[in-house]
């Protein structure tokens, strides 16, 4: 458990960071600029914040009040930068056992262990100067892994990936999430990532932390608009595959008190936690289930919020079940369906929308409730 | 080819000059590197006269800088009389002054190229080293040094270059003698206030062109090769 409660600046940039980050991974999550990075150095230690205090575990590596300010090198924090920092002039290996020989870490981790786990063993006798963007990020997980961490600090991993990188490597983070055994902090300003990634969400805005909690609580708030950016705007829901239809490439997901909806996609399998990114935009309402329409998904709800805003635009919070859902509509629509607190509402979600852009089935346990680790789709 | 027979004399002008500015490299390379280090990578109060008193004797006539060394390590001199009392040492008018005199005129020449060699590294990686568990002398070792091996070569080519070829201050120092301060560059002098002295003098010329141009091959190959170490480039 890592506990943050630390005032300072970078510069002129006043920073201002409260939150806790319990097993599982925490994503620092705001736009660009926000904070995020400076937050980050000075947990690591890179930074001294001008008052507070942070404690990993209960040890503390931070506080103005008692005069403790821990050196960087014995913080054992694992810090994975977005620039992956790997010694040119060593190799592979060399880097990936850095802590061990230079450092004096040791490891309960074999090198084999974390070698396989993110794929790099044919790597290991080349220099960083070849490696693509994407493995280079990947030796740099695999050098904090094995400093003997109880953190992971991952400073935006894959900003400096394209797309198709990225892909490349976020299943090796879903099973960092599950191996890793210690808290993970993510910081990233892809809703997408954390979405995918994170059970704790903790939101930055100019330079401080404005909201914290469970992914799925943090993105249902509407009142956090444009911290979490309008556009991206999006709810979680978590659900097992009770179905998976080859002739059709569908799976069926059940959301529990007997709802269901129909994704595409097979490369799960039944029985399997899932969970599901919904955007704000995707989702339509109607006051009667529709009939004849393409639409695949039509989940029961009730009315929880109505943003007030000024523009062509409402966001409308609903609850299905236990989960909550937006939708963003058309103020217009919103007045002409005659939408209030507590109205029963169908959902509308096209299947199409919930891109098939997903991860491999993961393995183990993660700190859900459901006791396994949901899987994402985007 | 009988002319170009190098003369007793001359042999001993060539093995001087190397052990005098091999011993002047050996001597200011580990502190030129420390000095660049902390040049480049700490500001402090003075930081700024520092430098400037490092770069004196490539701005200062050399002359001057031997006067100003025979005053301090002179026999009557503070630093001179004390070793001279205490270890029964002496830099005057003996090859070990010469050396003292080219260490101390190449050093600005030394340190510059180092200097820009860890500026060039990127802080970055040291910052990375220290969350891995590095020391700060570790981090030093393992990253910063390694990293800055080129400016470290390009320093100490200059610095060698100019041990050998050092005039001014050497000859004010240590004065000329044969056998235990005359440099190769105090041998052609001395051949070129020698009548008949022509032939001596142009084989010296050639001694000292073929040393320079040996030392400068032997960097470029070198430097390659570290650039090639350190990762073919950071691409």
């Amino acid at each position: 458990m890592l506990e943050v409660d630390i005032a300072g600046r970078s510069g002129t940039f006043p920073v201002e960071a409260h939150f806790h980050a319990p097993e599982g991974v925490t994503s620092l999550f705001g736009q660009s600029g926000s904070g995020k990075s400076t937050i980050t150095n000075m947990i690591a230690g890179l930074l001294r914040p001008d008052e507070g205090r942070i404690s990993v575990d209960g040890e503390v590596l931070f506080d103005s009040r008692a005069g403790i300010d821990v050196p960087v090198r014995r913080r054992r924090i694992g810090h994975v930068f977005q620039d992956a920092r790997l010694f040119p002039h060593l190799t592979v290996k060399s880097n990936l056992t850095f802590a061990r020989w230079a450092g004096g870490r040791q490891d309960s981790r074999s090198l084999a262990e974390v070698v396989e786990l993110l794929g790099i063993d044919h790597l290991l006798d080349r220099k960083p100067g070849t490696l693509s963007g994407g493995e280079r990020q990947r030796v740099a997980i695999g050098r904090a892994l094995l400093s003997a961490p109880r953190l992971l600090l991952m400073d935006e991993p894959l900003a400096s990936l394209d797309q198709g990188r990225k892909s490349d490597i976020l299943p090796y983070l879903d099973r960092l999430r599950s191996e890793a055994g210690i808290p993970i902090i993510y910081v990233s300003h892809s809703m997408e990532e954390v979405a995918r990634l994170s059970q704790t969400l903790v939101i930055v805005s100019d330079g401080k932390t404005i909201a914290h909690g469970p992914v799925a609580d943090i993105l249902a708030r509407v009142d956090l608009g444009r911290a979490t950016g309008r556009h991206e705007a999006s709810a979680l829901l978590e659900g097992r595959i009770s179905q998976v239809d080859r002739a059709w490439g569908l799976s069926t997901v059940d959301l529990g008190e007997g709802q269901t909806m129909q994704v595409p996609g097979l490369e799960t399998a039944t029985g399997e936690a899932i969970r599901l990114r919904i955007r704000a935009r995707d989702v339509a309402i109607a006051l009667d289930r529709p009939t004849g329409i393409s639409i695949r998904n039509a989940l029961a709800g009730t009315v929880k919020a109505i943003t007030d805003e000024k523009g062509p635009y409402t966001e409308i919070l609903c609850k299905v079940g236990h989960q909550n859902l937006r939708a963003r509509l058309t103020r217009a629509s919103a007045a002409e369906l005659g939408l209030h607190p507590g109205k029963s509402v169908f959902l509308l979600i096209k299947s199409v929308a919930i891109d098939r852009r997903q991860s491999t089935p993961l393995p183990g346990a993660g700190s859900n409730e459901d006791a396994v680790s949901p899987q994402t789709l985007v | 080819m009988a002319f170009m027979q190098l003369q007793p004399e001359e042999w001993q002008a060539l093995t001087l000059t190397l052990k005098v500015a091999a011993t002047a490299l050996a001597v200011s390379l580990p502190l030129a590197v420390a000095v660049a280090y902390v040049l480049a990578r700490f500001r402090f109060p003075g930081h700024g006269v520092v430098n400037a008193i490092i770069h004196m004797p490539l701005v200062l006539p050399p002359v001057v800088t031997g006067y100003l060394l025979l005053l301090a390590f002179g026999r009557a001199g503070p630093i001179g009389g004390f070793l001279s009392e205490v270890f029964g040492f002496t830099f005057a008018f003996n090859w070990t002054g010469a050396a003292l005199a080219a260490a101390v005129m190449a050093f600005p020449l030394i340190v510059r190229p180092i200097r820009l060699g860890f500026e060039a590294v990127d802080p970055k990686l040291e910052e990375a080293a220290s969350s891995l568990g590095a020391r700060r002398v570790v981090v030093f070792l393992i990253v910063s040094l390694p990293l800055a091996l080129p400016g470290i070569l390009g320093g100490a080519i200059l610095g060698f270059a100019k041990a050998m070829g050092e005039f001014g201050a050497t000859i004010t120092f240590v004065s000329n003698i044969p056998g235990e301060t005359r440099t190769l560059s105090l041998a052609l002098y001395t051949a070129t206030q020698t009548p008949s002295g022509d032939l001596a003098a142009f084989r010296l010329t050639l001694i000292s062109a073929t040393v320079a141009f040996a030392a400068l091959i032997a960097s470029e190959i070198w430097a390659r090769r570290l650039r090639q170490r350190i990762g073919e480039a950071h691409a």
